[in-house]
């Protein structure tokens, strides 16, 4: 535990002094705050940040992978891996402490998000349960995009390659199930609305909790990290 | 099982390393005894990354057994890494980390308790110069010469205070001043550590190292003290002269028949003959040649012992890897 403390902050640090973190931060907020203001923040409309996490969970499927390439495939690209891995710790101190260390990023992110919360709060009365249940969504999808990037990031060593196949995943996980659930075709549209990203993220936007969609982040990300651990290890039979 | 006094700190034995289809380490054994520093010499692509690797429990090996310290390099391998220290050739840092911070963070990993640790990277501060100036522990590792990332590499490997170093080439890249002053800190380490180290470059590893072990396409060419390879490799004293006064056969006849020259090779060199003679064992006919030209009154205008150098075989089986990988791929 307390080495996997030591990457986390040593991660989290990283991200700090890194402007390529900064950059992809700011179009993040960027990108949030333009669609506050397109979609919600206008008079008469509903006090509620419900269309803004939807519209979080989408900028997240691409901006969190940015976030989380360099994570393992610097490591390896730089040769950095050599002195990490020969130190008295194991491939799960690194990737639940970077893991750890990208969501500590990830929240200070969020948080700064809070500013358009106070901006409507200003002139309406969000409800303070159903906003709460909405960053509850956000960090459980964050984890889960988080976990995917871990996982292309330990596939190899090309910081973009890691990127793509993480967005790709993430894209994946949220588009597919949406468009079987289109389809309309039984038994599947059913399955597909239990496996679907975007439905869980509906849900808790709207205030609802469900411990189905809080399972299926949890477990998700679990795999995803056990993923990335298998894959790091590897590295050594390769 | 911790080694006592008289086992060695690493040992090797029938050591195989295969990357798919391509043999890197070819069977090697060796074994490395406590307070030496050896030197791993070879050219480049012998094998010697990948045996160091091996031995920091960094990569697996396809076969043989390798143990440091006493523990298993696979088995043990969280054991064997809390009794090393490994310098990477190419000494990777984490760019945006400054100096302290990074030696700090690194102290962490290596589990000195935190009260300790400020303490310990001072010390190697210290012991690898980077106290001096006094703003440099608080630079950027990117923004750091090559020869001062060697030194925060090397006391990086330090800060445990490791029974084994393990340096892969620790002196590749570094101006000569750097390259002795490195050699000097290597060579202080041996009073309380085992070093090896792995060069391609023999001048330096000679003066460093009490041991050599020679690596060429991945197997152990020779191995020993610098004096003891010397002998063996060189082989009995090659004396050169060139001298007139007769005919070139009678020459080599004459010399030929002096009880200490074994082997006499004839070349013309214009009016003079030059004799390439090989002594018999240790002996140096250099005296006995000079009395039989002065007795048959031959001019002698050169007369040497030519001093062959661990340099030429090294150079030579870098050669013959080299075309044998040549063979190879052809």
């Amino acid at each position: 535990m307390r080495k996997t403390l030591i990457i986390a902050r040593r991660e989290l640090a990283a991200y700090f002094v890194s402007p390529m973190a900064y950059v992809i931060g700011g179009l993040f907020l960027l990108a949030s705050a333009l669609w506050f203001f397109h979609s919600i923040f206008i008079p008469g409309r509903q006090a509620s940040l419900r269309p803004l996490f939807e519209a979080m969970a989408y900028i997240l499927t691409f901006a969190l992978p940015l976030l989380t390439m360099r994570l393992v495939a610097d490591e390896v690209h730089t040769g950095t891996v050599e002195t990490l891995m020969t130190a008295p710790i194991t491939e799960a101190h690194v990737i639940v402490g970077k893991f750890l260390g990208v969501m500590g990023f990830y929240l200070a992110l969020l948080a700064t998000t809070l500013v358009l919360l106070v901006l409507m709060a200003i002139y309406g009365q969000p409800d303070t349960g159903v906003v709460t249940m909405g960053y509850l969504g956000m960090v459980l999808v964050g984890a889960l995009f988080v976990s995917v990037g871990l996982f292309a990031s330990a596939m190899t060593s090309y910081q973009l390659v890691a990127a793509i196949v993480a967005a790709g995943i993430c894209a994946a996980m949220v588009l597919l199930p949406q468009a079987v659930i289109a389809t309309g075709l039984a038994p599947w549209d059913r399955l597909a609305s239990r496996l679907s990203v975007m439905m869980y993220v509906k849900d808790t936007a709207r205030g609802v909790f469900d411990t189905r969609g809080v399972i299926f982040f949890v477990t998700t990300s679990a795999v995803f990290l056990y993923l990335s651990i298998k894959t790091m290890e590897s590295r050594r039979w390769r | 099982m911790p080694p006592t006094n008289g086992s060695p700190m690493i040992d090797v034995k029938n050591l195989t390393k295969w990357y798919g289809p391509v043999l890197a380490v070819d069977d090697i054994s060796f074994h490395v005894d406590r307070g030496q520093i050896v030197g791993f010499l070879g050219p480049n692509g012998a094998g010697k990354s990948t045996t160091l690797r091996i031995l920091t429990s960094f990569l697996p090996a396809t076969g043989g057994k390798a143990t440091v310290a006493g523990f298993d390099v696979l088995a043990e391998s969280m054991e064997v890494r809390r009794r090393i220290g490994y310098m990477p050739e190419s000494v990777p840092l984490y760019g945006e980390m400054r100096v302290r911070e990074y030696l700090t963070y690194r102290a962490a990993l290596r589990e000195i308790p935190r009260r300790e640790r400020r303490a310990a990277v001072d010390r190697v501060a210290q012991r690898c110069w980077l106290s001096e100036p006094e703003d440099m522990m608080r630079r950027r590792l990117d923004q750091l010469s090559r020869g001062y990332k060697q030194r925060v590499g090397l006391a990086d490997v330090l800060l445990h205070n490791p029974p084994v170093l393990i340096l892969d080439e620790p002196t590749i890249g570094l101006d000569p001043a750097q390259i002795r002053a490195m050699r000097d800190l290597i060579t202080g380490l041996a009073a309380e550590h085992t070093v090896i180290l792995s060069s391609h470059i023999l001048a330096e590893v000679e003066q460093t190292c009490s041991h050599l072990i020679i690596i060429a396409g991945g197997r152990i060419v020779a191995a020993g003290t610098s004096g003891e390879l010397r002998q063996r490799v060189i082989g009995p004293n090659r004396i050169i002269t060139e001298m007139k006064g007769a005919e070139p056969n009678v020459l080599a006849a004459d010399v030929g028949g002096l009880d200490s020259v074994g082997d006499v090779q004839v070349q013309r060199a214009g009016n003079w003959t030059r004799l390439m003679i090989a002594a018999n064992d240790d002996s140096d006919p250099r005296s006995a040649i000079f009395q039989l030209a002065a007795k048959k009154d031959y001019t002698i205008r050169e007369l040497r012992r030519e001093v062959a150098s661990l340099e030429d075989f090294f150079v030579q089986i870098t050669y013959e890897q080299n075309t044998q990988t040549t063979d190879q791929s052809a």
